[in-house]
């Protein structure tokens, strides 16, 4: 066969495995609607839909789309962080865009009222969904500039500048605990207790909001896929190829920032699915952005519903975060990647 | 016709390029040679725009600063010294060099120009192959394919044949050579090997401390200009019709 023609074949495998994705994707979501402590056959499954349910319209319906679009955002923020960076170890969690968006969400919880629990052990209300990213958003943008200025000024090697990341995480914690030591006892338990990250607590306002902005990102990020895909091959060579680096850098990390805070602001600090997720599509169909955008979304959303489809049910009825799953699971394949030194699995 | 002048460069506060000024008709093979830190590299840079010195660079007689990026990239192609490890397959590499003239999605003709660079350049067992699985010279070769892939008029090349070994440094001054000839396009090289300069250049620039110390044809190139650039006592010799520097030990 032509050389073109492998390479048409090559392209479909790429895409079949985006199909492939969508249908487990699909599958899990039924799945994951049936399971949990009121478990249902796919008939009564069916039936409930039509019949307006409660426990699945409000409970586990918005549940399951939070999990698929906050996995989504925050795998293709990490795909796109690694790229611009050209760091593997690169994800919102890594570099501590989550930890400064959850810093500044807190503020705007404790300080400027957006939110409150209405007794301890219940889920945060956040009042504003609109106060609340933006406060989340400034947040990120601290870590977002600190680690492109590193990056920028010093020529910092991946792991340099995750160890930055992890002083940025430290000192937003230490944030989050001193706003703590001076909040109230309620105020202290609705910090905690949304720190954990759980897909549960978003409404069906704070829900639209989510995919409004993952849509955005996910349309300007596929429309960069040629510059991401350039700026791969090195800045001198993107420059020659017409690209300019700095724009699509500050562009992509801006865009990634405000995604990562809004998912934060909303369902707390969920770690390593931007790391994990763009790394499994690497190793399955390769590095192109054309490719690797879309099935990453996919990837995302399918491992955060798939933490928290076992978190629910592991001991049900008692439901674990889905940020604890993500981190059991998570954490192990970051030391995998950093013992493979991060150069070989570069997007 | 590729025209620099006055240009000038710095670093900082340390000029790297001082006053440059020369031109290059269409079709010919441009050798630029000179010490470490002469200024090559900055001075190819500076011919398409990935550093802006001050002075002009024409393209056929346009100002370079009136191009957009994108039009510069349809008219000169450009071959870093090292590329980048990624996981993209070589056809994708390959067809990176298309970026310009892409709207929206690849055309039939950018994977047919990407299907005949590869035959070209015959390297279609590595079409499907990931870069980070390539040699240096595979590499090498892909990085000049996506070059040619552009269809530039003008193609630069930074030391294209540094870390390669002697087989793989034949064959890529070969394939530049080729691709000037059959594509009626010029190409810019930095060397630090001054025999390949006196064997495929029709043009060679001296470069000394950022400045030019010769142009012209490949007869500047001799003892003399050796001792005052490099420094060195050497002896250049014809031998089957080629010619070769002899350094002394």
């Amino acid at each position: 066969m032509s050389v073109a023609g492998e390479y048409k074949r090559l392209i479909w495998k790429r895409i079949s495995f985006g199909i492939f994705l969508i249908f487990l994707l699909i599958l899990l979501s039924a799945l994951a609607l049936g399971l949990g402590a009121y478990q249902m056959s796919i008939a009564e499954l069916f039936r409930a839909i039509l019949d307006g349910n409660p426990v699945l319209w409000n409970v586990r319906i918005p549940r399951i789309i939070t999990a698929i679009f906050v996995g989504a955002s925050l795998a293709i923020a990490g795909a796109v962080m690694q790229c611009i960076l050209k760091n593997p170890l690169a994800s919102p969690f890594t570099l501590g865009i989550s930890q400064g968006a959850a810093f500044g969400a807190a503020i705007a919880i404790v300080y400027f009222g957006a939110g409150q629990m209405h007794r301890v052990g219940e889920a945060l209300t956040i009042f504003n969904p609109y106060v609340v990213p933006i406060f989340a958003f400034s947040g990120s943008l601290i870590s977002a500039f600190v680690i492109l200025a590193l990056a920028k000024l010093r020529d910092l090697s991946p792991e340099a500048i995750v160890l930055a990341g992890v002083a940025m995480s430290a000192l937003f914690q230490a944030g989050v605990m001193l706003i703590q030591y001076f909040a109230t006892d309620v105020q202290v338990a609705s910090i905690v207790f949304w720190t954990f990250g759980d897909v549960a607590r978003a409404r069906w306002i704070e829900i639209y909001l989510i995919i409004a902005v993952f849509a955005l990102c996910f349309i300007y990020f596929f429309y960069r896929r040629w510059d991401y895909n350039s700026l791969l091959a090195g800045d001198e060579t993107a420059i020659s190829l017409g690209v300019k680096p700095q724009r699509i850098r500050l562009e992509g990390m801006l865009l990634s920032s405000f995604l990562t805070a809004v998912c934060v602001s909303f369902t707390g600090i969920i770690g390593f699915i931007g790391l994990v997720a763009p790394h499994i599509v690497r190793l399955t169909i390769g590095g192109d952005y054309r490719f690797l955008i879309p099935s990453t979304a996919l990837v995302g959303a399918l491992v955060l519903l798939a933490s928290d489809t076992v978190g629910r049910t592991v001991i049900s009825p008692v439901i674990i975060p889905v940020g604890i799953i993500t981190s059991i699971v998570g954490a192990p394949m970051f030391i995998y990647l950093l013992l493979r030194g991060g150069k070989s699995v570069r997007g | 016709m590729l025209e620099a002048e006055s240009l000038t460069y710095s670093y900082g506060k340390r000029d790297v390029l001082k006053d440059i000024a020369f031109s290059l008709e269409r079709g010919e093979m441009l050798f630029i040679i000179g010490p470490n830190g002469s200024g090559k590299t900055t001075l190819l840079k500076c011919l398409n725009g990935i550093l802006k010195p001050k002075g002009s660079v024409y393209v056929e007689k346009i100002n370079l600063n009136k191009l957009n990026p994108l039009e510069i990239a349809k008219k000169m192609g450009y071959v870093p010294q090292r590329g980048e490890i990624s996981f993209l397959t070589v056809f994708d590499a390959i067809l990176l060099g298309r970026k310009p003239y892409i709207k929206w999605e690849v055309s039939e003709k950018d994977v047919k120009i990407v299907e005949e660079t590869i035959k070209m350049l015959k390297i279609e067992h590595l079409a499907l192959r990931k870069l980070n699985e390539l040699s240096g010279g595979e590499l090498q070769l892909v990085l000049i394919a996506r070059a040619l892939a552009q269809q530039p008029r003008y193609l630069l090349l930074d030391e294209p044949t540094n870390n390669l070994d002697i087989k793989n440094q034949i064959e890529v001054m070969r394939l530049v050579k080729t691709a000037v000839e059959d594509k009626g396009i010029s190409a810019i090289v930095t060397v630090h090997d001054i025999n390949l300069a006196l064997n495929y250049a029709e043009k060679v620039l001296v470069l000394k401390e950022g400045k030019i110390f010769a142009f012209g044809g490949r007869e500047v190139v001799n003892e003399e200009l050796l001792c005052a650039v490099y420094g060195i006592k050497a002896e250049i010799v014809k031998y089957d019709g080629r010619v070769f520097v002899i350094p002394e030990l």
